[in-house]
């Protein structure tokens, strides 16, 4: 299987260089590609910013929505055919500011998805604005004061809400973002993973160098089974765990539950709709 | 009392079971061979106050609501002077002259005593009263006693044994004084004798359900939002039945949002909402225009704005689905006027929406959503399924510039190609750009399916006189009642035109309207948006309006009067 499958050839790149969305685009290459997955297998759901570009720089089916919607087309798409493997990505102002109720929602549905966030602590595309992610205290030309709303955590509302699968990967480390991609793609159910990355044009304070001093990888010491322990890891002030932190095999996913694959396998997408004999039936059963 | 026909009105508090009789009352009827059509008005709340229907029974087809109540049965004081302003001298009021209604608000009626409270003690409570009441009906009508018991231990089934025998207990003991009532001779009714009939009982929400049905939707995703709410009961009872994938969103905005992903990946979509839910999709309706995804919408309208008035009918969200959606895109609107266009254009509206990949609404209202009446069995043999969907090959593009505008659609999964969609402009792959030429380009061809769009419409039904002097106009729920209004004044001059598509405006509606010397609009709306459409596509102005927002439909007596004294 050859990672080019995936590549657009010569195309205009619209981040800046130095840009954290380069390593996860990279590491989704290859992730793919190590899966064996063919690009027609696979669809890239986004919303809108840069991180949300990410489908025009990677060959695959992709829906490129609205601004913070990327997820409920994602769910839906992976409903109508759950032979597509489906991942739903966008930045973190995009999946926890404008979609958060989907965030909420898409997790408690637990859709097999992988729902991968750009997560740079900052608006991007509109110039620097803070994100839900940002940090107290970070200056803005909006947050002319420096942030004060508390800063939103993902992995800690996910894991409270039963996602099945919670990780944190940095833009930086590609082979570790590649393998944590890998395993949240193959996961059954819906797989959030967290990736944090420098933004080079808005973000001065969580740099590269940044990331590498307060972040940590998870040690064999970490049992992703354990949620309380998974919790845990999570709501570490000291320095941000990265790492599979939660994994819980078994969970029923949307596609189980809604009950249209219960005796038939083929795509809703692919069946043929013969409608006549049902229609007639409950024609007949409105003469009473 | 109307020759051939009764008006029966049954009002009570919320809690007290006023739908559960109309329920009743209505598939008895129809089952015992007469024509029946009944609307319920009712507030946005759980218990008390005050809500009614009115049930019409008659030899003939009938399918509008009157203010005229031959009979009216209340469940409590209230329901009296709730109806005041429809209690004639001719209305007999069967209720409980020592326990429920002590006082009239005219004297003017005929009041026939009967204990509804101390029957339904003897049941076992007062919430039996509304059983006994619809007991009473049956019996007044001579309804099979087998078939009613039957029908009753049907409606119970899911429930304990004690609950089913003591409702047969109830409707019999009001059958018995019905009956009793009947051989009086008290209440004199001239309903010609019933007749077998192979017809179907509905409401707008099913007739929507079952277009929906009928037109492959294997997709809904909706908030719940009274007057809409019907169609997504519809189809959740049908859905396992039909491989339909009913979903219950965290908010309209999703809803959209899921039907479009769902379309894109090849299923037949549809969300179901009301005007303020609809409000929150207007951001998915654009990006429907600009992805070029097949979506229908069904809109039941109830007044605005903001809340209104949540459980009452309006017709006047048109305007907001005509320009809902920031942008510039084609779009369709239906209105159906009755049960079987309810039907046929649901079932048409997932066909043009895959042909055209456009929005394409339905809209309703809750007057429709929330009326019964018997309509002929729909016939199924004239209706296709068209998908509109291609197998891709490898150099497969979702947006290839097309004469017509319409870009062959496939689907992810269903052949060698990529598809890919993007709601900024975008080439034909449908990637990202910039390019002002591509981007002209590209409207060009999404408005070039609005030229298609308007040869391939549903034209307007006239009714009444061809050689009109006077020409009413109405569209969507109104029709049936415009219909009766103008049947019952018995002029050779007057008609009726009666739109069921009301975007693009069908061509042939300005020469209906020139030939006319006299056009008379109407619409349950204030400020005539419809009217208003004419004139903006036709050039033509209507000069009369008749117009209503007070949350209610029209009725025929209503209608009749204020068309008479527009003719003058």
């Amino acid at each position: 299987m050859e990672e080019k499958q995936f590549d657009m050839g010569d195309i205009d790149i619209a981040w800046c260089p130095g840009c954290g969305n380069f390593g996860i685009l990279q590491s989704l290459k290859l992730a793919l590609t190590e899966l064996a997955l063919k690009p027609e297998e696979v669809v890239i759901v986004s919303g809108i910013g840069q991180a949300a570009k990410i489908p025009h720089y990677i060959r695959t089916h992709f829906f490129n929505g609205l601004h913070g919607r990327a997820l409920p087309p994602a769910t839906a798409i992976k409903a109508v055919n759950p032979a597509l493997t489906v991942i739903a990505e966008s930045g973190d102002g995009d999946m926890y500011g404008e979609g958060g109720n989907h965030f909420i929602h898409a997790i408690r549905r637990n859709p097999d998805i992988t729902n991968v966030v750009h997560n740079n602590m900052v608006y991007g595309l509109t110039k620097g604005q803070a994100s839900p992610t940002s940090q107290l205290g970070f200056r803005t030309p909006v947050q002319i004061k420096g942030v004060f709303l508390e800063p939103f955590n993902p992995l800690a509302m996910a894991i409270v809400l039963g996602a099945p699968f919670v990780a944190r990967a940095f833009a930086g480390d590609i082979e570790q973002t590649k393998d944590i991609l890998k395993k949240a793609i193959a996961f059954r159910g819906y797989a959030l993973v967290d990736i944090l990355q420098p933004c080079v044009s808005f973000n001065k304070i969580n740099t590269l160098q940044w990331f590498r001093d307060n972040t940590v990888w998870l040690d064999n010491s970490h049992d992703p089974e354990d949620r309380d322990h998974a919790l845990n890891a999570v709501m570490q002030s000291e320095k941000l765990s990265l790492g599979v932190i939660y994994c819980h095999e078994g969970k029923k996913t949307f596609e189980d539950n809604i009950g249209v694959y219960a005796h038939e396998k083929t795509p809703l997408s692919l069946r043929a709709l013969n409608r006549e004999a049902g229609l007639q039936k409950i024609i007949l059963s409105k003469k009473h | 009392m109307k020759h051939n026909e009764v008006s029966i009105v049954l009002c009570g508090a919320a809690g007290q079971g006023v739908k559960t009789v109309e329920h009743i009352l209505v598939h008895l009827l129809k089952q015992s061979g007469y024509h029946v059509f009944a609307t319920k008005e009712y507030m946005s709340r759980i218990r008390g106050g005050s809500n009614s229907t009115t049930i019409r029974v008659s030899s003939e087809r009938v399918a509008a609501p009157v203010d005229r109540i031959d009979i009216l049965l209340p469940f409590n004081e209230e329901a009296l002077w709730h109806l005041q302003r429809r209690i004639s001298p001719e209305t007999v009021i069967v209720g409980d002259r020592t326990k429920i209604c002590k006082t009239c608000p005219s004297e003017a009626v005929t009041f026939i005593d009967v204990p509804l409270a101390e029957m339904a003690a003897e049941v076992g409570g007062k919430l039996f009263i509304n059983i006994i009441a619809a007991g009473v009906i049956l019996g007044l009508l001579d309804i099979d006693r087998g078939m009613v018991s039957e029908f009753i231990r049907q409606f119970f089934a899911q429930k304990s044994n004690d609950v089913i025998e003591n409702n047969i207990t109830a409707i019999e003991k009001g059958c018995d004084e019905g009956q009793k009532l009947r051989s009086s001779n008290r209440i004199q009714m001239a309903l010609s004798e019933p007749q077998d009939m192979e017809e179907m009982l509905l409401n707008g929400a099913d007739a929507v359900g079952l277009g929906a049905l009928a037109g492959g939707c294997n997709f809904l995703s909706s908030y719940p939002m009274s007057p809409s709410t019907g169609v997504m009961v519809f189809l959740s009872q049908h859905a396992s039945d039909f491989d339909v994938v009913v979903e219950q969103a965290e908010d309209e905005i999703s809803a959209i949002n899921m039907a479009l992903g769902a379309s894109y990946a090849g299923a037949r979509a549809m969300v179901t909402t009301s005007g303020g839910g609809f409000a929150l999709m207007s951001e998915g309706v654009s990006l429907a225009g600009m992805i070029e995804t097949p979506v229908v919408i069904h809109l039941a309208q109830r007044p605005g704005p903001a809340t209104g008035l949540p459980t009452r009918t309006e017709q006047s969200d048109l305007e907001l689905v005509l320009y809902a959606g920031h942008g510039e895109f084609p779009r369709i609107v239906f209105a159906p006027g009755s049960l079987e266009e309810a039907f046929l254009l649901t079932q048409k509206a997932f066909n043009h929406a895959s042909k055209y990949q456009v929005p394409v609404f339905v809209l309703t209202d809750q007057y429709m959503m929330d009326t019964f009446y018997n309509v002929p069995l729909f016939d199924l043999s004239n209706l296709r399924l068209d998908t509109h969907v291609v197998k891709t090959d490898k150099g497969y593009k979702r947006f290839a510039i097309a004469e017509n505008g319409i870009s062959p659609r496939g689907i992810p999964g269903l052949g060698e190609g990529l598809v890919g969609v993007d709601s900024d402009e975008h080439d034909e792959a449908a990637h990202i750009t910039e390019d002002t030429d591509v981007r002209t380009v590209m409207v060009d061809k999404r408005l070039r399916k609005l030229d298609m769009l308007k040869e391939d419409v549903v034209s307007p039904e006239l009714f009444g006189s061809e050689e009109y002097d006077t020409l009413l106009i109405g569209w969507g729920s109104t029709c049936p009642i415009i219909r009766e209004a103008m049947d019952s004044m018995g002029k050779d001059d007057l008609a009726f035109l009666h739109l069921k598509q009301v975007y693009p405006i069908p061509p042939d509606t300005k020469e209906f309207l020139e030939k006319a010397r006299q056009t008379i609009i109407i619409e349950n709306n204030a400020t005539s948006q419809f009217g208003k459409l004419i004139k903006l596509t036709t050039g033509f102005s209507i000069k009369d309006r008749i117009l209503k927002y007070d949350g209610l439909a029209f009725t025929v007596e209503e209608l009749t009067k204020r068309i008479g004294e527009k003719i003058g």
